[in-house]
């Protein structure tokens, strides 16, 4: 069995606490939502705007990260391979097919991730920071020439971003799970080690 | 160590004493009280000294609460400044000849409706129309008994019923705003009887006005204690800090003119002409400014919670302060009334004789003269758009059985940016209305005559004097049509711990779940994308766990 290096330190603290924002974002999100009651409306609604600043803080970082190392030619899309790996998430993963993408130091994300990253980061993220960010200043709108826009629009906005992260969420958990061994892709996360065939 | 308002006192005291002495000897002809003023006259002294004392003790009290912005002592000292000035050049008299305390009339500007206690038709005990002498019990004046009255003479002020401070002087119902000046039995029928009133005493003892003062009438509005406003009654005479915070009798002790500040006896914050939203801010103490001094923003400002919480100060754009700062009204022991059925009426028993019929609390939910109640208390308000401008329905509006009337209707939406959301007193009831005029009706309803139908039970006689006294032929047709009359809630500000939680708004089906025009979080969804949101996640979470189980399974087959 192999071992390489994918993950350097500061993209691990900068996934796992952006996992944990996201999550207690969308516990606390839902819940400003109305779609249940769980630590109480003003709770909620300050938990998730603590962790909404902290996030983009994180973002700051991250984006620079991204820059100066380079690593943001990780995400560039390519259809290369994109059929190979739906085809053997539906199949080949059954039959110990051989996986179509093998990662490397360089190329440490399938073409699948590349796009589902992609997505989050060009199309979700912003959407749901800016969206985000409105709904928090409504007050404002005014004052910044926005007075034409409505509340329930930027809400909606954000409600769908919000649906959106949750189900990538969902997949996200799930597709952790179909490294070499079930653990493996988890692992590397957390230690930045990856096991490979 | 004497602040102004200390020095200002005994100014006060001698004005009070003043007006007395030059209104009441030119009521001698038509008044007993007249026959104290030489008794009057030699307790100038003690009453100077008392009322003195008594504004020294309010202003040392005066300590604001912290992060409360400019502090209400000084308007209220610069009013009462101007009142001793000019009172003592016998003003008084001709400056209440003014307000509306006197002349129970008030034309609203915006509207042209002619309104005040003498026009209006409530849905309590209706009209002061041809009832005068009961209903003028509550009027500044003595003598009120019919149409005849003298609103011009200064001799037929009352200064006393306000600026009384023993809490003996009492004006009673029948006797047109004069107190008994003989012992009498009161009430009615009931064995017990009142000695004369102390008319010397009370002139001895004059003060500042005060929450007992402005209660006795305010606190008994609609027939007794806690029945009209709600949020006034006399569990404010010595509140407790979680009644009202402001008024608390062993904390900020607001008397009624601390925010009703007054000018030239004219007192400020009417519900007649209501300020729903100020969006200046602060009142700064002493401005020439004339917006309405009775307002929580006057002192408090348009964004007075600290940063911390400062999404609580997005509020202020949509809702009143009032909307979360009370929670409930009538929270004392006190029951308030919430509804008034006259159909009900004019019932008696076998005998003839009138029928009470009391509740478990004592409360009367029957009586012949009137109809039937229903009380509460911790009243949760009912909450709608109101941007200050109120709509009446008065004698000749039409009206008909087929939808409710709203004997006062608040004006405002969502769009207006003069309205907030306000806690709402909703009175709803029952009450005559003229089937041939379609109009309310004017009954006539207290009086010693034989039509009165108090006394006699007879609507139809009730009703011609009634409507004859308000300028109309009865049509010999009674109905009843039910109504509502709301009243904004403005008293009974709970302490800041006590304010609404964010959660009894912003959730399904909270307290602003009728309240139309605004996204409220929390409340309001569009359910599609709810629908498609947690339907394509659910697809998903099948999805996955399909496909693990899958390779779950074949995991273990291959051992």
């Amino acid at each position: 069995m192999e071992r390489i290096y994918i993950f350097k330190r500061f993209e691990r603290f900068w996934h796992w606490t952006q996992a944990l924002l996201i999550i207690t974002m969308m516990i606390t999100g839902f819940e400003i939502h109305g779609t249940y009651s769980n630590l109480g409306f003003e709770t909620a609604v300050e938990v998730h705007t603590i962790a909404a600043w902290a996030l983009i803080t994180l973002w700051v970082f991250a984006i620079f990260w991204h820059f100066t190392t380079g690593e943001w030619k990780q995400y560039i899309p390519t259809m290369d391979k994109v059929e190979a790996m739906f085809r053997y998430y539906l199949t080949g993963i059954f039959t110990h097919a051989e996986h179509p993408f093998r990662q490397t130091t360089l190329h440490k994300h399938n073409p699948l991730q590349r796009l589902a990253y992609l997505f989050v980061k060009l199309l979700i993220n912003p959407l749901i920071w800016a969206s985000g960010f409105l709904y928090l200043f409504y007050t404002s709108w005014e004052s910044w020439g926005l007075g034409w826009l409505n509340l329930e629009w930027i809400a909606t906005i954000h409600v769908i971003a919000a649906f959106m992260m949750l189900i990538f969420f969902i997949a996200h958990i799930y597709l952790a799970t179909t490294g070499h061994k079930p653990m493996s892709h988890i692992k590397a996360m957390i230690t930045g080690w990856e096991e490979i065939d | 160590m004497f602040t102004r308002n200390e020095l200002i006192a005994p100014v006060l005291g001698i004005a009070c004493a003043l007006a007395l002495a030059i209104s009441l000897p030119a009521a001698a002809t038509a008044t007993p009280a007249a026959e104290a003023v030489q008794e009057i006259a030699a307790g100038l002294e003690g009453a100077v000294t008392k009322a003195a004392g008594e504004v020294a003790a309010t202003a040392e009290q005066a300590v604001p609460d912290a992060g409360v912005a400019a502090p209400a002592p000084v308007p209220v000292a610069a009013a009462t400044a101007e009142e001793a000035k000019s009172s003592s050049t016998a003003e008084a008299a001709k400056q209440i000849h003014k307000t509306k305390h006197w002349s129970w009339e008030y034309t609203n500007p915006d509207t042209g409706q002619k309104l005040g206690k003498k026009n209006v038709i409530n849905n309590f005990c209706t009209s002061v129309t041809s009832n005068h002498s009961f209903c003028s019990a509550c009027h500044i004046g003595y003598g009120w008994a019919d149409d005849s009255f003298d609103f011009s003479s200064e001799a037929n002020v009352d200064c006393i019923v306000c600026h009384d401070t023993t809490g003996t002087y009492k004006k009673l119902p029948g006797l047109s705003g004069h107190p008994n000046y003989e012992t009498m039995e009161w009430p009615p029928h009931s064995g017990r009887f009142r000695p004369p009133t102390d008319l010397k005493k009370i002139a001895q003892n004059v003060g500042p006005t005060s929450r007992k003062t402005c209660g006795t009438c305010h606190f008994y509005g609609g027939g007794g204690d806690a029945v009209k406003h709600g949020d006034l009654d006399s569990s404010l005479t010595n509140p407790g800090r979680y009644l009202d915070v402001h008024m608390d009798s062993e904390g900020l002790n607001f008397s009624c003119s601390r925010c009703h500040v007054t000018d030239e006896h004219e007192v400020s914050g009417s519900r007649y002409g209501v300020t729903a939203a100020d969006e200046k801010g602060v009142l700064v103490p002493g401005s020439l400014d004339p917006r309405n001094p009775t307002t929580c923003v006057a002192c408090h400002g348009n964004t007075p919670h600290p940063d911390k919480a400062a999404k609580l100060n997005d509020h202020t754009r949509k809702l009143a302060c009032q909307t979360c700062h009370i929670p409930a009204y009538a929270r004392s022991t006190l029951q308030t009334k919430m509804s008034w059925d006259w159909s009900t009426a004019g019932k008696l028993d076998e005998q003839g004789h009138r029928i009470q019929l009391k509740n478990s609390a004592g409360k009367v939910v029957y009586d012949s003269k009137k109809g039937n109640f229903t009380y509460d208390r911790y009243v949760v308000p009912e909450y709608q758009w109101f941007n200050g401008e109120v709509k009446f329905t008065l004698f000749g509006d039409q009206v008909s059985e087929d939808s409710v009337v709203k004997i006062n209707e608040f004006q405002g939406d969502a769009n207006d940016p003069d309205a907030r959301i306000w806690p709402v007193r909703v009175f709803r009831g029952k009450q005559m209305y003229d089937k041939g005029l379609q109009t309310l009706a004017v009954l006539h309803t207290a009086g010693k005559d034989d039509a009165a139908f108090w006394g006699n039970y007879d609507w139809d006689k009730a009703m011609e004097v009634g409507m004859r006294a308000a300028g109309s032929e009865y049509s010999g047709e009674l109905g009843f049509v039910s109504t509502e009359m709301s009243w904004p809630v403005t008293h009974m500000v709970s302490p800041k711990e006590d304010a609404l939680d964010c959660e009894s708004c912003h959730t399904d089906g909270g307290r602003l779940a009728g309240i139309e025009g605004i996204y409220l979080p929390a409340r309001d969804r569009m359910p599609l994308i709810d629908t498609i949101g947690f339907g394509i996640a659910l697809l998903a979470l099948i999805g996955v766990l399909i496909h693990g189980g899958i390779r779950v399974i074949l995991a273990k087959r291959e051992g």
